[in-house]
């Protein structure tokens, strides 16, 4: 398949990748960007953990086409905070041990990130319900909700 | 207990920062140049002879660098368990026969993945299709197919277990009851698919990334496959996404086929799994059919029981053998009887086949005797708790399988759950509503930290680790122990951290690396805490002792009256008179001729069966819509032996996965058949539970100090799951009347049973 010329703006940056028009944001990010923090766990849009920001809004990355996130603001993991520092919410996620295999954890991160940017001070059925599309094996989900919680 | 400076402490995972931060390398997410990317080819078949496979096609395909088939390998067969050629059993690649859907025929590598994913597709296999046979109870009759020429009767293993004379018990008993339970296929979903990349140096060395529980039986069974002799083979786990048994099969053919499709290429090759091939093709937990008879005095005291369990063991023996043996001695945790029988029979059948899934054997056991004396207790008008309390197994006492128990505190979690959850009020709750009804119910578990042997022969100690002291202060540690997300990193190095008086932050440890760390049986059987623990503690001791030998020389001191604390080593009760850990460390090189310090430190289980045994009683509750059957999970309160927990926040983090893993095997995961065809190969298809779905969990840490767990800890991950679905099995009882003895209880079920009961 041809490969075409597509300006994409991920993290503040804009890059140029060659992309198919099959080609995922999730492989353009990882394969393309070598943006590795977002992972591919089903890639049928069913688990979250490939979950990033478009505008702001989480979107499945597996499900989302490299050509229809030109001309919008993606946000990575990697996007989330800039050199050594940390987002509160992945402050939180660290101290309230929310992470253990990390293989949820991004996903995961970026979906609160989303909740808490339109609700301050969310309750803990919405927390539960924001983060409902984002599988965790590992943490019975537990410590991910008191970590956001807990955010200020 | 004694207080500690880092032991006991909720510290955040040492590994936490870079997985929020998203640049923490998994398998997947490392690459290397002219890395070509491999794909394996599935059988579509249950049973079938290989007639012919051509791959000229496929090979004629631009970009496709490799096809390897079965033909193209040694022809050895491997297994986990190495100890009985009976179980290895499996060829990596298929040789002459296929044995379930989604058995690994060939693999590919291409360039790119869409190559690759085409020239699966020009690989011309022809089959001759064989009667195949599904269920275990099939499988066993005169003329069932045959799976494989060692097996008659299809017959994986079985085992036998007697202790005392439980037919004449039982004579003596006021009460014996007999119930047959049966369990579903479940399986571990951890979320990072299985992956590996493989490359070759020019001196025949091969070097393997890969997603795995157990480093060090991959090299061994690598070894083997290819036929070479392992110390020539690398195997480095990076992060891994989860495992729980899924990924301690000592070799996939995922590590196989990347391994020798790069050694045709001449070129690295990563083969990463899909979600699908995970749930059609990967391991899995074994289906049970448990008939369980217990005979119990009028007072409650269990005197006998007597099992039978029949495994559905799927196309190859995986674990399987052991978790037949498993599934009769798990049994025998947490209470005490004297007279026990347990006749165990792992069968196999044309589906993927079944291994160690968390708590290998013991959810599948441990449904059936909660349930079963949750029955009794009511026929005896007993109160579930107090039954338990009467029976269970006590500091000194050994169980009806050998277990030795050397710390309980199953007594008090009983009493705490009892008391936070309010059991004896709310078991009472009025049943009037005719919509709803809630209910509670009580589960138990106990559980081995760690087995007591390797699966193959070696002369290796269990685990062992080495530290090395670098002259700026910090200290490398290098273990074999896996960290797959449970956190054995952080816990080896606070348990160094916590001898020398370091931060945590002066600890860097690598795990794992079989060309640098040194052999560990790896993440299985909840062994690392108590087994790497102690190594690294005894590691950290040897460290120790020797810089307190040089530093007491300079003070002219005894080096028992040294201490390690704040980065200093000073005399005890003079805190003015000190060295600083740096200096210590270098002092120790001047005089040793620059010699740097190099201690190890290793641990094996001073008993056959298992150091030590956690405890643990759920008390959960739930409410039932007794119009729909729909079963909502409200509450579970945990009381939790694990010993001392070295990390509160990580011993909760496991009992709370726990929960989750427990409530799905409970009410939804359940992989569903048509024939060796998995129906649902999916996440929305598994239904495991999700963060609304979950009930909320209250934790009681039952503090009891070890003589053999490091600092006084036990194991947690596994043993938690056993209590979790009976528990809930218990409550619907409480709620509904209704008897559930098929996992996992559907809403179907429930209101079947409703009917019955109103019959």
């Amino acid at each position: 398949m041809e490969k075409e010329l597509l300006e994409l703006t991920v993290n503040g940056e804009v890059q140029e990748v060659a992309v198919k028009p099959n080609d995922t944001l999730l492989e353009v990010v990882r394969d393309n960007l070598g943006l590795i923090g977002t992972k591919e766990a089903c890639g049928v849009g069913e688990c979250g953990a490939c979950t990033v920001l478009m505008e702001g809004r989480p979107v499945l990355s597996c499900l989302t086409l490299a050509l229809d996130a030109t001309e919008q603001e993606v946000t990575t993991i990697e996007g989330l905070s800039t050199g050594e520092d940390l987002d509160p919410i992945q402050e939180s996620f660290i101290q309230y041990g929310a992470v253990q295999c990390g293989f949820c954890t991004p996903g995961m991160i970026l979906t609160a990130k989303e909740l808490l940017g339109r609700d301050k001070n969310p309750d803990e059925a919405e927390i539960r319900e924001a983060i409902s599309g984002n599988l965790c094996r590992c943490t019975g989900y537990a410590k991910i909700v008191e970590a956001v919680q807990a955010v200020k | 207990m004694k207080e500690y400076r880092l032991i006991g402490k909720r510290l955040p995972r040492i590994d936490a920062r870079d997985k929020v931060k998203g640049r923490a390398l998994y398998t997947d997410d490392i690459s290397m140049p002219g890395m070509l990317y491999g794909l394996i080819l599935r059988s579509p078949y249950a049973h079938a002879k290989i007639v012919k496979i051509d791959t000229s096609r496929a090979l004629k395909l631009p970009g496709v660098k490799a096809v390897v088939t079965g033909e193209d390998t040694a022809k050895v067969k491997f297994g986990v368990i190495s100890r009985s050629r009976k179980f290895i059993d499996e060829y990596p690649l298929a040789v002459d026969k296929v044995r379930f859907i989604g058995e690994e025929v060939a693999a590919v590598a291409a360039t790119d993945p869409d190559a690759a994913m085409e020239a699966l597709d020009l690989i011309e296999v022809e089959y001759q299709e064989l009667p195949a046979v599904f269920d275990p109870e099939e499988a066993q009759k005169p003329g069932a197919p045959q799976i494989h020429e060692h097996a008659p009767g299809n017959i994986s293993r079985e085992h036998h277990m007697k202790k005392g004379d439980p037919d004449r018990a039982f004579k003596e008993c006021d009460l014996v009851r007999e119930d047959t339970f049966t369990t579903q296929s479940a399986i571990h979903a951890y979320m990072e698919p299985r992956a590996a990349l493989a490359s070759w140096d020019l001196t025949d060395k091969l070097m393997v990334y890969t997603s795995t529980q157990t480093p060090y039986y991959v090299q061994q069974h690598l070894g083997r496959t290819l036929g070479m002799n392992p110390d020539n083979i690398r195997i480095i786990k990076p992060f891994v996404g989860g495992g729980f048994g899924g990924k301690s099969d000592g070799l996939s053919a995922v590590e196989f086929s990347a391994a020798l499709l790069s050694k045709h290429a001449g070129r690295p090759v990563k083969i990463v799994c899909s979600r699908d091939e995970e749930f059609t093709a990967a391991r899995r937990k074994h289906p049970a059919s448990i008939t369980m008879k217990t005979g119990v005095k009028k007072d409650g005291t269990i005197v006998a029981r007597q099992s039978r369990a029949i495994l559905d063991g799927g196309a190859y023996c995986s674990l399987g053998p052991l978790t037949t043996v498993l599934m009769g001695t798990f049994q025998t945790l947490p209470f005490r009887f004297e007279h026990f029988q347990y006749d165990g029979y792992r069968i196999y059948t044309n589906k993927p086949p079944c291994g160690a899934m968390r708590g290998h054997g013991g959810p599948q056991v441990h449904f059936a005797q909660d349930a079963q004396l949750d029955m009794i207790a009511e026929e005896l008008d007993l109160d579930p708790v107090e039954m338990a309390l009467k029976n269970g197994l006590k500091t000194g006492d050994e169980s009806a399988a050998g277990f030795k128990i050397v710390s309980s505190g199953f007594a008090e979690c009983l009493r705490k759950v009892s008391e936070a959850a309010d059991w004896q009020d709310k078991k009472r709750t009025e049943k009037n509503d005719p919509k709803k009804a809630y209910g509670i119910g009580l589960g138990c578990g106990g559980f081995p930290s760690g087995a007591g042997f390797y699966f193959n022969k070696t002369t290796s100690a269990h685990s062992s680790v080495i530290i090395k002291a670098g002259e700026g202060g910090g200290l490398s540690v290098l273990t074999g122990a896996s960290d797959i997300g449970q956190g054995s990193d952080s816990v080896v190095c606070q348990i160094v951290a916590e001898v020398l008086g370091l931060p945590i932050e002066d600890i860097h440890i690598t795990s794992a690396d079989t060309e640098i760390t040194p052999p560990d049986m790896g993440t299985y059987s909840s062994r690392v805490t108590v087994a790497a623990g102690n190594a690294a503690l005894n590691a950290a001791k040897a460290a120790r002792e020797a810089l307190f030998k040089v530093v007491a020389d300079k003070f002219e001191a005894s080096p028992d009256d040294l201490l390690a604390e704040e980065q200093k080593i000073f005399v005890k009760g003079s805190p003015e008179i000190y060295t600083s850990f740096v200096d210590a460390v270098n002092l120790y090189q001047k005089k040793n001729q620059g010699s740097p310090l190099v201690v190890k430190g290793s641990y094996n289980s001073p008993d056959p069966l298992s150091p030590t045994y956690s405890f643990g009683a759920y008390i959960c509750e739930v409410e039932v819509d007794l119009r729909t059957g729909e079963l909502t999970v409200l509450r579970y309160t945990v009381g939790h032996d694990c010993g001392q927990p070295l990390n509160p926040m990580s011993v909760e983090g496991q009992i709370e996965g726990c929960i989750s893993m427990g409530m799905g095997y409970a009410i939804s995961e359940d992989l569903r058949f048509d024939g060796g065809q998995t129906l649902n190969p999916s996440f929305l298809g598994y239904a495991m539970p999700t963060a609304n779905q979950m009930p909320k969990i209250e934790i009681t840490h039952v503090v009891t100090d070890d003589p053999h767990g490091p600092f006084g800890a036990k194991e947690t991950g596994e043993g938690s799951l056993d209590p979790v679905a009976p528990a809930i099995v218990n409550a619907v009882y409480n709620a509904t009347g209704v008897r559930i003895k098929d996992l996992p209880i559907t809403s179907g079920k429930i209101l079947q049973g409703l009917k019955d009961k109103d019959r």
